[in-house]
């Protein structure tokens, strides 16, 4: 702590801070374009200027820019000086000589930081005679829309995109006041992060393409806190909706989960929620029913049956997995993911709640300074995570520029000092990863080799982890290494997860971090799972799903409800066929339509998360809620409240005395030992701010009295929210809630995203009242697990087969985002990675069909091929529409003289070349 | 009394409405219309300041874009049955768009019949400003506007150029 003197008071400040972030954090509006606080300055824009005096005496000073210029013990400083406002004043009307005159149809309007700025300087008129600059635009894809006329020169966008996220594809170009910001050519933005541009651009330039397709202003959103639903991450997000429609995903910040930043699957993966594959109706056999004819529909039908069972879904939130679970009873609850995901979340979880290692939030691998990856492809499964990672590995290089006393937010000297040299990386994977670049050492092998490898260097740390016996050379020496570098390190990490399909892998993890904490106690383990819930989920217990298909196929039960579930997404097609077709009634509880639904007997319409209450556990453990954007017009209601409404009228003495969503939450609390707490994530809804609901539209909300008057011109009742303590009107309470409510940033004068600085006790840090959310799983510090035995053979190809694994692809392997028009485009088509030699020896090339069989079920994919992929491994992408379900990782039979006969098929050849 | 007598011989002020009608100014505030550019364009470039400076919120609107990038409404609604008649829509609207012209005989029997549409508020007029076209000095191109051909503007930068 020291003091300073901001115009003639005293304040109390935190040291290793700039003035800019101090000014802020005071509360001061000092304008800024070019710092952001996860960016860090660079002193691009000159526009954060503020005087500095040497002492008291010093009546004259000198202007400085803040975010350039630490701060120092009893520093006297002004911002208020006419000079110093001036200068700012005089720093804008520059910056907008060449400003088109475009706020009205310029996307950005109304929640642009430079409107914000240039009214805060007092800026108003243009007194530039000479002609503006003009810029052409590019097409950057179905994500980010240009319109460079706007730009002025921050460099945040090359600074974030590049710097930051490691893109290649965006960069600048020309000279002094042409500078152009862009692509050398038009394309799509390859980056997986490359959404954030629309938040970090302080104007125009970059906006959300998939909002301007419905374009309305951010101050006539109705929004609610939300959370990500398309990775087991859970960013919280900021969901807005008019007209009945969402209409954008937003960054809503947290300090410990995702920062500022989303990645594109869950900021364009929204509009699912639109999609035309919505189901709007109930159905029972071929007809429209009314939810009363369902319910009359429904009730006899369940007596009737000779048991009820319920299949849940990672996808699904808590409250709804757990209404099922008490509508259909403990016992005939079966979780909707295959074998061997529910074994790897209940791994997971004995890991976290029996093991010694703390799993840290996405924040805490950011600032890690070793980082081992195993088998995992995080770009593709956990995006955000990736991103976290390639922070973490400037941590050792910048040892050197703290020797130096260069701070941490002086990111341009940082960089400069660091050139290329990364801090200590180890990815392992089946096949490239995007990381790979950063990386100090590659390893790419079968997960069963990637295992064996975690096995070594867990006993390199600890000689009572077995080892793995016989490595090659060049694998000991790597597994030394990584065992070195991990003990060098003050913070290490260790990453690994569901998504590559490997128990042992996952173990060998685990036996890595136990092995390390022992010396470092700050080690960290994180495991991604495979589904924004899958954790969640498996916290709640539950059969597994082939003991569901047995109690079909035995005769033990002859009706199911499939709750927001596509079973062909998790179990092989014929044996679904088989277990749907022996069902007597199928329910089927969803809001897209899919295969299940196809063969459901009664269709019941979900909500989706829009139109949801729900909570999600991610895979941190962290218990986290999502609230309804907007109340759904039709019959669409959440899946518990669906399951509550049935267990009502069968008459399940269980549910009788639940009524809402805070009934459901708390019941859950009670009786679900894992999820003890979930309760208390949010505040109940019966609190108010001074008596008031906290709202969710803004207080410059329009069209109320006129966006239904065409249907009635007498304005209806808004809906009433039983279920939280947000109201869907302007009316209410606008200031700041406590963070688990925020529906949206703003702060007066601060109309873009900007303001979260405001909402920050200390600004780039924690959210005011600390950051939503309740960690469920934490360490045991004695009677841990021992360490984990049984290490793998090595991988060894069979002739004639292929042992085959799952790429994940950040578009296309998540169900729900790939219904997005936007994120559609980006989904790759169908394929089978080779390696070239497995391909020659199969007598296969690119584009060619290649017919294989994983236990019974028949694949026909054309051939892509990729040398770095180990002999005898292929790879098929997850989850990917036209490539049918497999219980991965498994051996395919590829019979080797088919293949020449498939090539006759030349028409199918063409078509895939 | 006096008074009241020498009133019988001044000019009578009140007119007989509504045989003969009253003559308005043209800032007058009454029905509120949306006109058009002076190519015949629609001038409503959907950017909801209209709505947003409505104090009774009865402004409701959609914007959207043509093929080559014009904004226009694809629907604008004002609900007259609450609308005061303030003009701060007017005031708002930064291409001239929205106007209130001297028109106050709006009554209906049914209120509903109060709900004006597009094709209602739409005239083939420019109204009081005439001469403004918002898009002339916008930067944004347009199907026959490219860049570099608003107002004011040079001709687009060839960033591979190396001249200083
Ligand atoms: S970037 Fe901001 S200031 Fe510039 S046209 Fe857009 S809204 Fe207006
Ligand atoms: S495009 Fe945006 S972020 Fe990039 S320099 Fe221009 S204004 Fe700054
Ligand atoms: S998909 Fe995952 S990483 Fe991406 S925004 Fe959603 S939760 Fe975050
Ligand atoms: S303010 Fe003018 S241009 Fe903007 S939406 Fe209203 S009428 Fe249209
Ligand atoms: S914010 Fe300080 S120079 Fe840009």
């Amino acid at each position: 702590m020291a003091t300073i003197v901001i115009d003639g008071k005293t304040y109390e400040i935190p040291t290793g801070k700039n003035l800019l972030e101090t000014c802020l954090t005071l509360g001061f509006d000092l304008p800024y374009f070019c710092w952001h606080p996860a960016l860090g300055s660079v002193g691009a824009c000159r526009q954060c200027a503020v005087k500095v005096y040497k002492d008291e005496n010093d009546t004259r000073g000198r202007l400085v820019m803040s975010c350039m210029e630490a701060v120092t013990p009893n520093q006297r400083i002004s911002i208020s000086d006419p000079e110093a406002k001036a200068f700012r004043e005089q720093v804008i009307e520059w910056l907008m000589t060449n400003h088109p005159h475009d706020c009205a149809v310029c996307d950005e309007g109304g929640s642009c930081h430079l409107q914000d700025m240039t009214v805060m300087t007092g800026h108003d008129y243009r007194r530039f005679r000479f002609k503006k600059r003009t810029h052409r635009n590019q097409y950057l894809g179905p994500f980010i829309n240009h319109e460079m006329n706007r730009c002025i020169q921050c460099y945040r966008c090359v600074r974030f995109y590049k710097d930051y996220a490691g893109g290649k594809d965006l960069d600048v170009y020309a000279s002094k006041s042409n500078v152009y910001f862009g692509r050398e050519e038009d394309g799509i933005l390859e980056s997986e992060f490359s959404g954030n541009l629309a938040e970090v651009c302080p104007t125009g330039v970059f906006t959300d393409k998939t909002l301007k397709e419905h374009y309305t202003r951010k101050w006539d959103l109705t929004m609610s806190p939300s959370v990500c639903q398309h990775c087991s991450i859970g960013c919280n997000t900021v969901a807005g909706e008019r007209y009945g429609t969402l209409r954008m995903i937003a960054n809503r910040f947290h300090g410990q989960v995702n920062g500022y930043f989303l990645c594109d699957r869950g900021r364009f993966g929204y509009e699912f929620v639109n999609a035309d594959k919505r189901i709007r109706q109930a159905w029972t056999g071929e007809s429209v029913v009314s939810p009363e004819q369902l319910l009359n529909h429904m009730a006899p039908a369940w007596n009737q049956s000779k048991k009820v069972i319920g299949i849940g879904s990672p996808r699904a939130s808590l409250q709804s997995n757990f209404a099922l679970k008490a509508l259909v009873g403990a016992d005939n609850f079966y979780h909707g993911v295959s074998d061997n995901e529910h074994d790897l979340a209940d791994l997971a979880i004995r890991i976290f709640r029996e093991g010694s290692v703390r799993t840290p939030s996405t924040r805490e691998v950011e600032k890690a300074d070793a980082v081992f990856i195993l088998g995992e492809d995080i770009t593709n499964t956990a995006p955000i995570l990736a991103l976290a990672v390639r922070q973490a590995v400037r941590h050792e290089p910048g040892k050197a520029a703290d020797a130096v006393h260069i701070p941490g937010w002086h990111d341009a000297a940082r960089r400069e000092m660091a050139q290329q040299s990364k801090g200590p990386l180890f990815v392992t994977s089946v096949h490239t990863t995007k990381l790979d670049e950063l990386a100090r050492d590659v390893y790419r092998a079968a997960p069963d080799d990637i295992a064996r490898l975690g096995f070594a260097v867990a006993h390199r740390l600890d000689p009572q982890v077995p080892d793995a016996t016989d490595l090659p050379e060049a694998v000991a020496q790597l597994a030394d290494r990584i065992a070195q570098a991990l003990l060098a390190a003050e913070r290490p990490v260790i990453i690994s997860g569901a998504c590559c399909e490997s128990g042992c892998v996952m173990k060998a993890a685990a036996n890595v971090a136990w092995a390390l904490q022992k010396k470092k106690q700050q080690t960290g383990l994180v495991l991604t799972m495979l589904e924004c819930n899958s954790l969640g989920l498996a916290m709640m217990g539950g059969h597994r799903l082939h003991a569901a298909f047995n109690a079909v196929m035995n005769g033990h039960a002859d009706t199911v409800i499939v709750m927001e579930n596509d079973l062909y997404r998790h179990g092989k097609a014929d044996e679904v066929d088989a277990f749907l077709s022996k069902c007597q009634r199928v329910i089927v509880l969803d809001h897209l339509l899919h295969k299940t639904v196809s063969k459901a007997s009664v269709i019941i319409p979900a909500g989706t998360f829009a139109e949801s209450d729900g909570t999600l556990v991610n895979n941190e453990g962290r218990a986290q809620r999502f609230f309804q954007a907007y109340e759904p017009t039709d019959i669409i209601r959440e899946s518990w409240r669906w399951l509550l409404t049935l267990g009502h009228r069968i008459g399940n003495s269980r549910m009788a005395p639940w009524q809402n969503f805070e009934d459901v939450t708390l019941a859950m609390d009670r009786e679900e030992p894992l999820l003890r707490g979930v309760a208390g994530v949010t505040p109940p809804s019966a609190f108010r701010i001074a008596g008031q609901r906290i709202a969710r539209e803004t207080h410059r909300y329009s069209g109320r009295t006129s966006q239904q008057a065409n249907i009635n011109v007498s304005e209806p009742k808004p809906p009433e929210d039983p279920d939280s303590p947000l109201s869907y009107t302007m009316e209410g309470f606008h200031g700041q809630p406590p963070s688990s409510l925020i529906p949206y940033f703003w702060a007066p004068g601060w109309n873009s995203v900007q303001s979260v600085n405001k909402y920050q006790a200390e600004v780039g840090g924690s959210l005011r009242d600390d950051d939503p959310g309740v960690r469920l799983l934490e360490p045991r510090t004695e009677g841990t697990l021992p360490y984990f035995v049984g290490v793998p053979e090595r991988f060894r190809p069979l002739d004639d087969h292929l042992w085959i694994v799952s790429l994940h692809h950040i578009f296309g392997s998540e169900e729900l985002s790939a219904h997005a028009p936007s994120v559609a485009q980006r989904v790759p088509q169908p394929y089978i990675l080779l390696h070239p030699s497995d391909a020659a020896a199969l007598g296969v090339e690119t584009g060619h069909p290649l017919v294989f069989t994983i236990e019974s079920q028949s694949y026909r994919l054309p051939v892509k091929l990729s040398d770095v992929l180990p002999v005898g491994i292929a790879g098929m992408p997850y989850g990917i529409d036209g490539v049918p379900y497999a219980d991965l990782p498994e051996w395919a039979i590829v019979p080797r003289g088919n293949q020449r006969q498939n090539l006759n098929d030349l028409s199918y050849a063409k078509r895939h070349a | 009394m006096w008074l009241t007598f020498l009133h019988m011989f001044r000019k009578r002020v009140t007119i007989q409405y509504p045989e003969e009608k009253a003559k308005l100014p043209p800032r007058w505030r009454g029905r509120i219309v949306l006109t058009r550019d002076p190519d015949m364009g629609e001038r409503c470039v959907g950017c909801y300041l209209c709505a947003a400076a409505c104090p009774v919120d009865c402004i409701s609107l959609q914007a959207t874009e043509d093929e080559n990038g014009r904004r226009y409404p694809e629907f604008f609604r004002i609900n007259f049955s609450r609308c005061i008649f303030c003009g701060f829509c007017e005031e708002a609207c930064p291409t001239y768009a929205i106007q209130l012209i001297p028109d106050f005989e709006m009554a209906e029997y049914n209120r509903q019949n109060l709900v004006y549409e597009k094709k209602d508020l739409l005239i083939d007029s420019q109204g009081k400003y005439p001469g403004y076209n918002y898009y002339k000095v916008a930067g944004l191109a347009i199907g026959g506007k490219d860049k570099g051909q608003a107002e004011n503007e040079d001709v687009p930068v060839d960033i591979r150029s190396l001249v200083p």
